[in-house]
């Protein structure tokens, strides 16, 4: 039996009642299910206009860019430290781009489409010569790396404007009018619009992640990661495959910084890519269970929407309802927010090693390895 | 430049060097035996400078004089040691140990939770500023003339970290503990076949590691002075770069490693200035990994399918 099918065991029922059919493509496609009834929310939640739209477009951010890492960490198995670095990448190239304080002043696609590119190159540059490392190596460099970006895009301030970082970073289509709206400053006043640019952003990288997770590639991506020596005897190029992942994570990792500094319209200071950064990312892909589009979304949304949306609501809530009058530590949310964080990545480990939505391939092999 | 700023460099990056040896000895012996990147190492060592902070405070050993302050420091090695040698078998215990056989990234995210939950401990026992830690220790200078500075501090760090490696050396070396941790180290199945008892082994490992961490928070807190609840993550990382640098699960190579780190972390700090250690230090240890893969003392690795 191929894979495909394998994979797909219901093709065969299309002719079946409606109700089963659409809740088999549900069980399959909640996640695209999911991003669709986040795409209608906006109309109904009126608080997405608020506080809460960019809070949670930074989520949607953080999952193009845990994606991102799915694909080097999960489909390929090679252990990644430095993800942050790409980010802080793509969005310092975007930065540079576009701010009205550097020469080019480019608008907002062609700036991300080339610092997409400057990143996937970069990460190329640093996979070419580490391909022959080896697992927690191959992390340890990934790591180094980080936080030589970080220290240089700190320290380099004539380009990336050192701590301060760059600013203001102009929104997409800034200056381009619509039937007599500026949609530039729609995206600067509504954050529904770049809430609805970072989803429908998400859904393109969801939709063509699936893909091609069934396609050659994708397949030859898997065999690496099971096997490399195997696979290289089938005839299939270990570094070539490797190199692609590491560009296409890179990639990713470069279009979510470019978002990332759209949104804020600032780049932050070089401190907010940093290896703290890496390792939320990398604890969602792991937690979601590796290898899974699904899987990782679901991680994302629990750790960076614990961190972005719960933290900062949960603290006005605490401070409104006057339980801590004295502003003691020990009574606000944030104070408690490590070491919530480390019970549920010590918990989910400890309950389920595979993470909590295992592609159906990793959770096969993992009770291959137990039998 | 003059020979003597080089020379003096040199001697403060040894001294740096060997405390982050000590925090290395603690990733790699804890590697070697279960391959685990302990993530939360550098956080247990900055517990063990909070409990070191809390008894200077509580024993008011700032007012001692030298002969007592020498006999309070170490007091506090070994409390410390004891401490976060004790913490660190209870972690492995409740929480890796249940992981032995699951996939292998997830003992390093319980790790990294762990380290979480450490730094949020931290917090609440010392506050979110950095405090400084009392200087014990007074940093007159030893050598005769101006020249050269080598003060009491830099002695206390060699009183301490080299009889603590010699200790370390002989007991795996030497003693059938240590040859049990080797014969694990190389293959826990075997092992277990030789009626080698492993998971008190692994113990050993972790308690070992942890005293040794134990005992270099103690050294952090009289030789840096300032401790804070964040300080475990960039001694961690500098530590961890000197285990892997060295080769890791290679005790002499952590020892190099932290040495090779400590200087180059002083030399660049002198010629290329401060801002830019950080990326010098992990700079080396790119280009170092990219030739030499399994690191300056690690031995090369065949694979098999």
């Amino acid at each position: 039996m191929s894979e495909r099918d394998a994979e797909r065991p219901v093709r065969g029922r299309r002719s079946g009642p409606f109700w089963p059919r659409t809740r088999t493509w549900l069980r399959r496609h909640w996640d695209l299910a999911a991003l669709a009834l986040l795409a209608m929310a906006p109309a109904v939640v009126p608080a997405l206009g608020g506080a809460l739209g960019g809070q949670v477009t930074i989520v949607f951010i953080s999952c193009i860019l845990a994606l991102g890492l799915n694909v080097m960490v999960g489909s390929t198995g090679l252990v990644h430290l430095g993800i942050a670095a790409f980010f802080g990448i793509g969005a310092f190239c975007h930065a540079i781009l576009t701010v009205p304080t550097e020469p080019f002043r480019w608008s907002f696609l062609p700036a991300a489409a080339l610092s997409v590119l400057i990143t996937a190159g970069v990460g190329l540059a640093l996979g070419a010569p580490t391909l022959r490392l080896r697992g927690d190596y191959l992390a340890i460099v990934t790591l180094g790396f980080g936080e030589v970006v970080k220290v240089s895009l700190r320290n380099l301030e004539q380009i990336t404007g050192g701590m301060k970082g760059l600013n203001p970073v102009p929104p997409p289509a800034a200056g381009l009018r619509l039937g007599g709206v500026d949609l530039g400053m729609q995206f600067a006043v509504d954050p529904r619009w770049f809430y609805a640019l970072a989803l429908g952003v998400l859904a393109v990288v969801v939709v063509a992640l699936r893909r091609l997770e069934r396609s050659r590639l994708g397949r030859a991506w898997m065999a690496v990661r099971e096997d490399e020596l195997a696979a290289a005897a089938t005839g299939i190029s270990a570094s070539r495959v490797k190199l692609s992942a590491f560009a296409l994570s890179s990639a990713l990792a470069g279009l979510a910084g470019c978002l990332y500094a759209a949104c804020l319209s600032t780049t932050a200071d070089p401190n907010a890519y940093d290896f703290n950064r890496s390792v939320m990312v990398l604890c969602a892909v792991i937690l979601g269970g590796l290898g899974s589009i699904p899987g990782t979304l679901l991680g994302v949304a629990l750790l960076v929407g614990f961190d972005t949306v719960l933290a900062p609501w949960a603290d006005a809530a605490i401070q409104q309802s006057g339980i801590n009058p004295g502003g003691s530590m020990l009574l606000s949310f944030s104070g408690w927010r490590l070491a919530l964080f480390g019970f549920v990545l010590v918990l989910v480990m400890r309950l389920k090693p595979a993470g909590l939505m295992p592609s159906r391939r990793m959770a096969a092999e993992l009770r291959e390895a137990r039998a | 430049m003059s020979t003597e700023i080089l020379l003096q460099q040199c001697l403060i990056g040894l001294a740096n060097g060997a405390l982050i040896a000590l925090v290395a000895l603690g990733y790699t012996m804890v590697y070697g035996i279960v391959r685990l990147i302990n993530f939360a190492h550098g956080d247990l060592v900055m517990l063990g400078a909070c409990l070191a902070l809390s008894l200077v405070e509580f024993s008011g050993l700032t007012a001692a004089g030298p002969v007592t302050t020498w006999i309070g420091i170490a007091g506090l090695v070994l409390a410390c040691g004891l401490f976060c040698g004790s913490l660190n078998v209870l972690v492995d215990r409740v929480v890796y140990r249940p992981l032995r056989g699951a996939p292998k990234l997830a003992p390093l995210v319980s790790a990294i939770g762990v380290s979480f939950i450490f730094m949020n401990v931290g917090l609440f026992w010392i506050g979110p500023a950095d405090r400084s830690f009392p200087p014990l220790v007074p940093a007159t200078n030893l050598l005769a003339g101006d020249r050269l500075q080598f003060t009491a501090r830099d002695l206390l760090v060699v009183a301490i970290v080299v009889p603590l490696m010699v200790a370390l050396t002989v007991l795996v070396r030497a003693t059938p503990l240590g040859r049990a941790m080797r014969a694990v180290a190389q293959d826990p199945v075997a092992a277990t076949l030789m009626g080698v008892d492993v998971e008190r082994v692994i113990a050993a490992t972790f308690f070992l590691g942890g005293f040794l961490g134990g005992a270099a928070s103690v050294v952090h807190g009289l030789t840096i002075t300032t401790i804070g609840f964040q300080m475990g993550f960039l001694n961690g990382l500098y530590a961890f770069t000197a285990a892997v640098l060295g080769g890791i699960g290679s005790v002499p190579g952590a020892v190099v490693g932290g040495l090779v780190i400590g200087l180059v972390r002083a030399l660049s700090s002198l010629l290329v200035g401060e801002r830019w250690t950080g990326a010098v230090v992990f700079g080396i240890l790119i280009v170092i990994l990219v030739f030499r893969p399994e690191g300056l003392l690690g031995r090369r690795t065949v694979d098999k399918v």
